[in-house]
Order: C-alpha cells, then structure tokens, then sequence
C-alpha cells in the first residue's frame, strides 16, 4: 500500500483564486487508475467483499466505455491516469490558522452572503480544530435525529453499520453501467452520505451539510445516497452558498434516491463551486448523476437545483416514476457567466399509471455563458394518464453568451397529456433604465430583474436557502453588465 | 432650478435637438408642445439619462450642478423623474419591491431614514387611493399585463411616492380614455407645490385642460419655436403648428 504524500496541484489546471497552499499533507495514493487502486481503496475502507465486488465490476466496465461528447460543452481531454484516487482526510494543518490569514476577498464573499461568522472559518479552510461551535451543534442535531429512528452518516460508517442496506439499495436507482462518470465513481467513491427514513417518520429537521461537517472532505467521487421508507418525509440541501476551498477540478458524485410508497423527498442544491476567472481559466468540472426513483405508489421526489459555480457543469437530476399516481418535479436555476458552460437539465420517466412530473428550468446567460437545457420526458406504454407540464426559460445578459434548448419527449400512451413552455428574453435596457430612473443602482436593478426572472424556483427552496440563494445569484452576476 | 442652454443632441448622425433653451423655476408648471418628431421626447429621454443619444453642445443644470454628467439613478436621488411614454414591463418583480427600493434610495440620498415595510405600505396605500389603483396592483408584476391607462396611473403614482422636485411627463395623456386622463391628472395637480416643477411633454392640448401650464413652449425641428401662455396652447388647436414655423423662418 503506498503512502507517499503526493503533490495534488498536478489534478489542478490552476491554483484556486483565492491562493491557498494546497500541498495537503496526507496518505495519497499515487496517480493513476487500475484494480489495484480498487481494491486498496475497499482495504483501507474495510469493507465487505459485496462491495469490492461491485467497485470492480464498475472498473471492469468502465474501461468499455468512452467519455460521452453528446453534451453542448467543450471540454478538454481529462488524463484519468493522472488523478489519486485516494487520498485519506487528515486535520488539515496546511489552511490557514485563523480568519485573520483569509484572503479579505474571500471573506467580504461571506460578508455579502451573510455566511454566519462560525462557518466562514471551515469554509475558508481554516484547521477544523479551530472551529469547535459547528461540531457541538452537529451533535445536538445527531441526538435528535436518532431519536426519531433516521439514519443520517458518512457513506463509509453506512457500510460498516447497515451494510444491509447499502446491499439492498446501492446501485438500485444508478447502476454500476449507467453512464461514464457514475461508472467512474462507483469504481472509486471515497465517501459521502446515507439517510434512511424509517416508515412513517418525518424527519424532524432539514438534513445538511451544515452538521454534516465531520464528512465534508468527501472529495471529488462522493456517493449519496437516501431511502425513504414507506410514508416519510425527508427534506436535504446539499452544498452551501459559499465559495467551497476545494482542490479538485473533476468532480464525479452520484446520487441515488429512493422514495417507495407514499414517501416523499425534497432534494435542494446550490452549488457554487469556482467557475474559473473572467478569463475561463481554471474552474471545477462537475459531472454529477442525480436519479431518484419513486418506486412505492403515492410517492413524490422534487429535485430543486441553484448552480451557479464550477466551470463546467453536467448534470440532469431525474426522476423514475415508477409508482402508480407518483410525482417527479424538478425546480431549477442556472446562471452561466464569464466562460462557464453548463448543460442541465432533467429526465422524467413515467412507467406508473397517473404519474405526474413539472419540470421548471430557468436559465441565466452572461459574458460569455453558455447555457444548456437537456430534458427528457418519456413516457411508456404502462404509464396511463400520465401528466408533463415543461417550462423553459431563458434570461441572456449581453449579446456574447449563449441560450440553448433541447427538450427530448418520447410518448408512447396515447392517454399522455404533454405541455411545453418555452420563452428567450434579455434584460432589456430600457428596463435597466427603467429602474434607474427610478434611483435603483444599475447593479441592484440586475439583481431585481434575475430575481423576478427566478423567483417561482425559489420559492420551492426552503426559506433561509432561499433567501441565500438570491444573495449568491447576486454576487455571481456582479460586473456582468456596464 | 433647470437651466438648459442651446442644447443639441443626436442619436447617431440624425441630429435631433438642436439649440434648445430652457428655464424652469420651482413651482412653475411647462408644457412642452409640438409636431411628432420635433424633439419632445428625445428632450426629456435626456435630461433623464437615456443612453443612446449624444449630447454635441450645450449644457443642462439642475439645482446649479450640470445634470448630463450624472448617471440616471442620481438624477433620480437628486428629485429628477421621468414618467415615460412606454412604460417598461419587469415580470415577476413586483411593484411594491421596486417602489420601495427606489423610495429607500432616494430617502437615503436626502439623509432621511429607510422605511421599513409597514411604514411603507401606509404610505403608499394613501398614494393608490388618489389614483384609484386597487391593492392587488401592489403584488403584481411592474407593469406586468397592465392597459396603458393603468401603466399611466402607474407611473404617476411612483410620482407620487418617490416626491421628486422636477417631474418630467412624457405623453402622459396618450393611449388614455377621458376618465384614465382625469384621474392622472388629479394625481398630478396634488403634486403642484411651490417647490417642484413639472415639465409636461405633450401633442394635444387636451391634457392642459386638466393640468394648467404656466408656460407653453412649442418646440420644432429641435428648437423652441415660440414661448406663450396657456392661449398658445389653444391657438395651436385651433391653427395647428405650422403658422409657428412660418413666422420663425420669417423672423
């Protein structure tokens, strides 16, 4: 087993923005991907053989495979023998000591998204060891969640403590041969996070990755994964409105849901990973798969999604409605500025009889963005009366960047009712002016106009979220006009 | 408190204005008047701040500070408004955001104090009743859907919330039915006070029958022709414009 510290920056085109030493100091494995790296990476895991098994068989498969070129994104040629797959998570000793070491860019970010004053510091890398509040709080959280029956882990102590659970359910939603990045990331995953939502439960809080903060250096393959059981509740935000320190540029996660009879689970997103400078250098690579599977009858998933960040962003986060009357929605914004791409979107694949899905897509183009809207609706033969409502839109900002549209419908019950709404508009000047006239500053006026344009996406968000998200949607857009 | 001097403006190459002047003083109430395509509107989309036009010669002060060297939103801050001919719609951002930013805006460059939310209600709620604008208005998008009467009242009614000291109405009356036009009109003569001016913008003297002008400027090819009272207002209806031009190139 090799242990050498290796320098990560290799993984990096460029240093992140803010100028953090990233020569982390940990167990890492040297560059490079065979079953080798599998099975060590199952070894220093511990765990049982089902899953080497399963992680090998990926690795087997994915070799069969080829980067997929389909999407409306130039990327460069990613060297995936040039990557460790391992690294293990250590207190971090290279951050900064205290606050007062943080770039003052970086920390007048939080200011304006009103980051509380104690998640500023792990967010800027600071040494956890310095942050003890977050901690105390997230075992508060624990204690009541445990009460309640709902199990809420590491994806690792998952597979120590329910591993049949993971049997039962991993690769149930996203199979091991899904798609060349889930593929990937089922060969390699090094952590992430399980839920499971016992019968009957609601779970008596918003599970996020704010007390989630002992598993947050999951790094680039994380594996999340979420089991309502029979009429639970379960609402989870995933990500956070700050600027996240983070040294990968390629980011594979997975995430699996599973809803079975009556069950219903919220899933919010707002991600803002480094798109990169003003220039379109640098910047995260995110190629996520998100699938959720309403499996019992009754059952409702709603994906709702705020991605402003990376440079490049991938990802459809879809819904199997495979139980009778189930309901698959999917809320989204997405604001492509500078040189950031980003091609999403969503599935929604009706089997059950009277399934319902609403999908609202809203994006947002400036600089030289470009947007993408992928989606699909297929409805099979099995899927009487099955429902779609679709709407598009597009706001552009400036006559560089790009909005495209491609919205896939494959009908085969005769009994469907399928709607699609689709408007481009631009922030028009005269209602720039408009608002100035009115003493608005030009900046406040964008904001206002961005806002109105995604406001019936944010109102699914959970309140505080919603009201970071508009924050962040600000501060993402700043000097994009004038 | 507005002093424009032998002002010229173009949009590209067309020349538009060309050698306006101007004086207003507090209290007093103008009518700008003219053929389409004299300048009218060009002269208020200038001195409001509306890109795209060049301002070749000439100056504009305001208050004693060359207005055309600041950006439109601290004209706005300093009480200059425009209530356009064309009202902009913004769907989803609802009047009562906009309104009450640009109030808190204005207020704050006066070093007066935000108000809060409820402070702002009360206030505005008193405003809609004068313009005989229903409260379901407030949670609507800006303009969004409304019939041009209700984008007039609309616009008058931010008039009256954000209390500028120079107003400038460009073709208020048109596009509105005889009782639209009373009501904007009323809005407008509770806003006559010693301390602000209004300059008026219009085709028709229908309007001055409601607002009553204290001068009536006509304005042609770019320049004010001829300065009257209220009568030359009634004269033009009756003779139209052309005899002004005739007698200018007469002159």
């Amino acid at each position: 087993m090799a242990s050498t510290p290796t320098d990560l920056d290799a993984l990096v085109a460029q240093k992140y923005q803010h100028g953090f030493v990233t020569d982390v100091e940990s167990d890492t494995l040297p560059p490079g991907l065979d079953e080798d790296v599998v099975r060590v990476i199952s070894k220093i895991k511990r765990e049982p053989q089902f899953m080497l098994d399963w992680r090998l068989q990926a690795l087997r498969h994915w070799h069969t495979m080829a980067n997929p070129d389909w999407a409306h994104l130039r990327i460069a040629p990613i060297d995936y023998q040039s990557i460790s797959y391992y690294s293990a998570p250590r207190a971090r000793t290279d951050g900064p000591k205290s606050l007062d070491e943080v770039d003052p860019k970086l920390l007048a970010t939080y200011e304006k998204l009103g980051v509380p004053l104690h998640e500023r510091a792990r967010l800027a890398g600071v040494a956890v060891d310095a942050v003890f509040d977050s901690v105390s709080v997230a075992t508060t959280f624990k204690d009541k969640l445990s009460k309640a029956g709902v199990i809420f882990c590491s994806f690792s102590d998952a597979v120590q403590n329910h591993p049949e659970l993971i049997e039962q359910y991993l690769g149930s939603v996203v199979p091991y041969t899904d798609n060349y990045f889930a593929t990937l990331n089922s060969a390699v995953f090094s952590d992430g996070s399980f839920v499971y939502v016992p019968k009957g439960v609601r779970c008596p809080m918003e599970l996020s990755t704010y007390f989630r903060i002992n598993a947050a250096n999951t790094g680039q393959f994380e594996r999340t994964l979420i089991i309502a059981d029979e009429g639970s509740h379960v609402s989870y935000l995933e990500g956070c409105t700050a600027p996240m320190r983070d040294e990968n540029q390629l980011h594979a996660a997975v995430v699996e849901l599973v809803a079975l009879k009556d069950a219903n689970i919220k899933y919010s997103t707002v991600q803002n990973w480094y798109p990169g400078d003003e220039n379109g250098v640098g910047g995260i690579y995110n190629f996520v798969t998100k699938r959720g599977e309403c499996r019992g009858a009754s059952s409702r998933i709603s994906w709702t999604q705020v991605e402003t960040g990376s440079a490049i962003t991938w990802k459809y986060p879809s819904c199997v409605l495979t139980g009778d009357n189930s309901v698959g929605e999917f809320y989204s914004v997405a604001l492509a500025n500078h040189y950031q791409q980003a091609d999403t979107g969503t599935k929604m694949i009706h089997i059950g009889r009277n399934t319902r899905s609403t999908i609202v897509s809203k994006g947002i183009s400036a600089g030289r963005g470009q947007n993408t809207y992928r989606g699909l609706v297929k409805i099979l033969p099995s899927a009487e009366g099955a429902r779609n409502f679709t709407q598009c839109d597009s706001l552009l900002m400036g006559d560089k960047c790009g909005a495209h549209t491609f919205p896939y419908m494959e009908i085969r019950n005769p009994s469907a009712v399928v709607e699609h709404e689709a408007t481009t508009s631009k922030i028009a000047d005269d209602q720039l002016f408009y608002c100035r006239s009115r003493g608005v500053s030009e900046e406040d006026a964008v904001n206002m106009i961005v806002n109105g344009f995604c406001k019936v996406v944010f109102k699914e968000l959970p309140m505080e979220f919603a009201v970071e998200a508009q924050n962040l949607l600000a501060v993402s857009l700043e000097g994009s006009v004038g | 408190m507005l002093s424009i001097r032998d002002l010229h403006a173009q949009i590209g190459v067309r020349k538009i204005l060309k050698g306006v002047n101007l004086e207003v003083k507090p209290g007093e109430v103008h009518a700008i008047m003219g053929p389409n395509g004299s300048g009218k509107s060009t002269l208020a989309s200038v001195l409001a701040g509306r890109a795209g036009y060049d301002v070749t010669k000439g100056t504009a002060h305001y208050l004693g500070d060359d207005l055309l060297a600041l950006e439109p939103e601290e004209r706005a801050r300093r009480g200059v408004f425009l209530a356009f001919q064309y009202p902009v719609e913004i769907p989803g951002v609802n009047n009562a955001y906009l309104l009450k930013a640009a109030l808190n805006a204005v207020r704050k460059r006066r070093g007066l104090p935000e108000l809060d939310a409820f402070e702002f209600l009360a206030l505005i709620k008193g405003k809609m009743k004068l313009m005989q604008m229903d409260e379901s208005f407030l949670s609507r998008g800006v303009n969004e859907g409304f019939s041009g009467g209700e984008k007039k009242r609309n616009e008058i009614l931010q008039m009256a919330v954000l209390e500028p000291r120079l107003a400038l109405l460009d073709e208020t009356d048109s596009g509105l039915d005889i009782d639209a036009l009373r009501v904007v009109a009323t809005g407008v003569n509770s806003l006559r006070s010693p301390e602000r001016a209004i300059v008026m913008v219009t085709h028709y003297q229908r309007l001055l029958d409601y607002i009553e002008p204290d001068f009536v400027h006509v304005l042609s090819d770019g320049r004010i022709l001829r300065t009257g009272d209220k009568s030359l207002a009634l004269e033009l209806e009756k003779r139209g414009y052309d005899w002004v031009k005739q007698e200018a190139s007469a002159a």
